[in-house]
């Protein structure tokens, strides 16, 4: 759907986006992870044709772009950096400016699709208040809304949770999942892990302009080689794992073993009770810290 | 897009807001002359004022000379210098071009929107003033109307009200070129800079700046060529025979202006990075 070749964005001497080569299939939930300013937002303008790059290719949806941007974006729907509404009209009317602004929009059915977006996003039942008038989550939902409104096959969402309280962005989560597995291809960025690591299937980690890592989130998070293990008799298991147990916090283990029930096969028939038994696996955080190398926001001394 | 920028143009309050004060400043001078009867003496004052005191129905055109020099061209610079800065301070800028609407489509769509806030505003203010004139002067009873002594200096000549219609509807149309011109400069600087109050400045500063030099002899080698040097020349209409030569010289500078600024409003927009 998405890819990009070697695409660096420099402003003046700054550089945005260092050699960036982007790859989002087809059905994807994709999630971009980077800090504040580590070039997410500036990637996502030059996938849309907002932000044109410095040089390398862009093709989504198999056209290049900026070139031929005005095929593909009719089949996209997408949010940057926060909702844009104008602020004296209501969030109905500004959904029909938008629809009726572009290409591609019949004005028989757009009342309806209209109606069906404000639905999706939790709106349906919002009234002729000016969008000046809402909360930050209800312009954050209606930016969702214009997204939506003509059906993408691809979603480019950046933040799209930001301002929405846990439950909203519970709701903006199985959303995604339900559009994601009806066929849209979902892509968007955040810089909170457990947005992506609770959404996503596909990982890309930006860090100072450079898309330091990209990969499946299930292989990123594949077994470390190490079991967790709880037991209440924890001295007569680093007896009997001579040398294999690699760490220890009270009656809690960290062993070094492949196969967790082979294991717990293993204490059981030695007469050791265990109270839990896992493979230990890398959280998201783990891969992103060790990926990156410091804090984009942080200006150190010289 | 075009219905979308004239149905944004009419639902903002602030169109109705302007055109408001615009009317409201010749029925404020013609309260004033109708109370008192005291006309400007001649060749002071606004154009047509002493005249519209024996005839209400050319009110319209002293109400033209009232607004033009300094209030349309303020509120076509506030409008203009809003139009694409307003969007990108808004946000709505970005979800326009992703929509998508072409770049130049969108700059076509606000010029356009311009010229219909002009011809609004100039009509909302020839038909109240045409009015207000009507109720506090009077009309004269004949079917002619005669032009005024100070205008022509040749006193006695009388066209039909058809006459002055075909004359008012000149004037709008030349009043459009001219307002067109500051919407040119103001829409380019909106394209630079993402602020609508700079933008707006500037133009005004441009204004401001030829406003000063026409009146200034040492400047006379570029009198010519200045955006608001020809503003007035719209008073020729009233001259019998008309007198073309300042009309066609200011329309054909405004032109020019009017292509230079959008070619470069359009060349810088389109290949601008939109970062708002």
């Amino acid at each position: 759907m998405i890819s990009t070749t070697d695409l660096t964005k420099r402003y003046g001497r700054v550089v945005a986006v260092d050699g960036v080569a982007l790859e989002v299939r087809e059905g994807d939930r994709y999630g971009l992870l980077g800090p504040n300013g580590s070039g997410k937002t500036t990637l996502v303008r030059m996938l849309l044709g907002l932000v044109f790059a410095t040089h390398g290719q862009i093709e989504v949806m198999g056209r290049p772009v900026p070139r031929r941007v005005h095929e593909v974006l009719p089949a996209i729907g997408a949010m940057v950096e926060g909702p844009g509404a104008y602020p004296n009209l209501s969030g109905r009317t500004n959904l029909r400016l938008f629809d009726a602004a572009g290409p591609g929009s019949t004005r028989r059915d757009r009342r309806r699709r209209v109606d069906e977006a404000l639905e999706r996003v939790g709106l349906a039942g919002v009234d002729r208040r000016p969008v000046k008038a809402y909360s930050l989550g209800m312009r954050q939902r209606l930016g969702l809304a214009a997204a939506l409104l003509r059906r993408p096959s691809l979603l480019i969402l950046d933040e799209p949770t930001n301002g929405l309280d846990p439950r909203g962005i519970r709701e903006v989560r199985d959303l995604l999942t339900a559009l994601n597995e009806g066929g849209t291809t979902v892509f968007l960025s955040s810089h909170l892990l457990a947005e992506i690591e609770a959404l996503c299937t596909r990982v890309g980690v930006m860090d100072r302009g450079r898309l330091v890592l990209q990969d499946e989130l299930a292989s990123l998070r594949a077994p470390t080689g190490r079991v967790l293990l709880g037991t209440p008799e924890p001295d007569r298991v680093v007896s009997m794992l001579d040398g294999r147990v690699e760490h220890r916090d009270g009656t809690r283990l960290t062993v070094r073993h492949d196969d967790p029930g082979a294991l717990n096969a293993e204490l059981v028939t030695a007469g050791i009770r265990v109270d839990e038994i896992a493979p230990e696996r890398r959280t998201l955080e783990q891969v992103v810290l060790d990926a990156t190398t410091t804090s984009s926001d942080r200006v150190e001394a010289p | 897009m075009i219905r979308v920028e004239l149905a944004k143009l009419f639902r903002r309050p602030r169109t109705y807001v302007i055109a408001g004060l615009l009317c409201l400043l010749p029925f404020t001078v013609a309260v004033f002359l109708a109370t008192t009867r005291i006309p400007p003496p001649p060749g002071q004052g606004g154009a047509f004022l002493s005249a519209v005191l024996s005839n209400g129905a050319l009110y319209p055109a002293a109400a033209m000379a009232l607004v033009l020099p300094v209030f349309l061209p303020v509120s076509v610079a506030v409008l203009a210098g809003d139009a694409v800065a307003g969007e990108a301070a808004t946000g709505t800028l970005r979800y326009l071009l992703i929509r998508p609407v072409g770049r130049t489509r969108l700059l076509v769509a606000k010029l356009i929107a311009l010229v219909v806030f002009v011809l609004f505003a100039i009509g909302a203010v020839l038909i109240t003033s045409y009015l207000t004139g009507l109720a506090l002067f009077g009309s004269q009873p004949s079917a002619g109307v005669a032009l005024p002594a100070d205008v022509t200096s040749l006193s006695g000549v009388t066209i039909t009200p058809f006459g002055l219609f075909l004359r008012l509807l000149g004037t709008v149309a030349y009043i459009v070129v001219s307002m067109l011109g500051v919407a040119a400069i103001a829409l380019f600087l909106s394209t630079v800079t993402d602020s609508a109050l700079g933008a707006a400045m500037g133009a005004l500063a441009v204004l401001v700046t030829s406003q000063v030099l026409v009146t200034l002899d040492a400047a006379a080698a570029i009198r010519p060529y200045l955006p608001t040097r020809y503003w007035l020349a719209w008073i020729d209409f009233f001259r019998e025979p008309v007198l073309w030569r300042d009309i066609e010289r200011g329309a054909g500078i405004q032109l020019v202006y009017l292509a230079v600024l959008l070619g470069a409003a359009w060349a810088n927009f389109l290949t601008r990075d939109i970062t708002n």
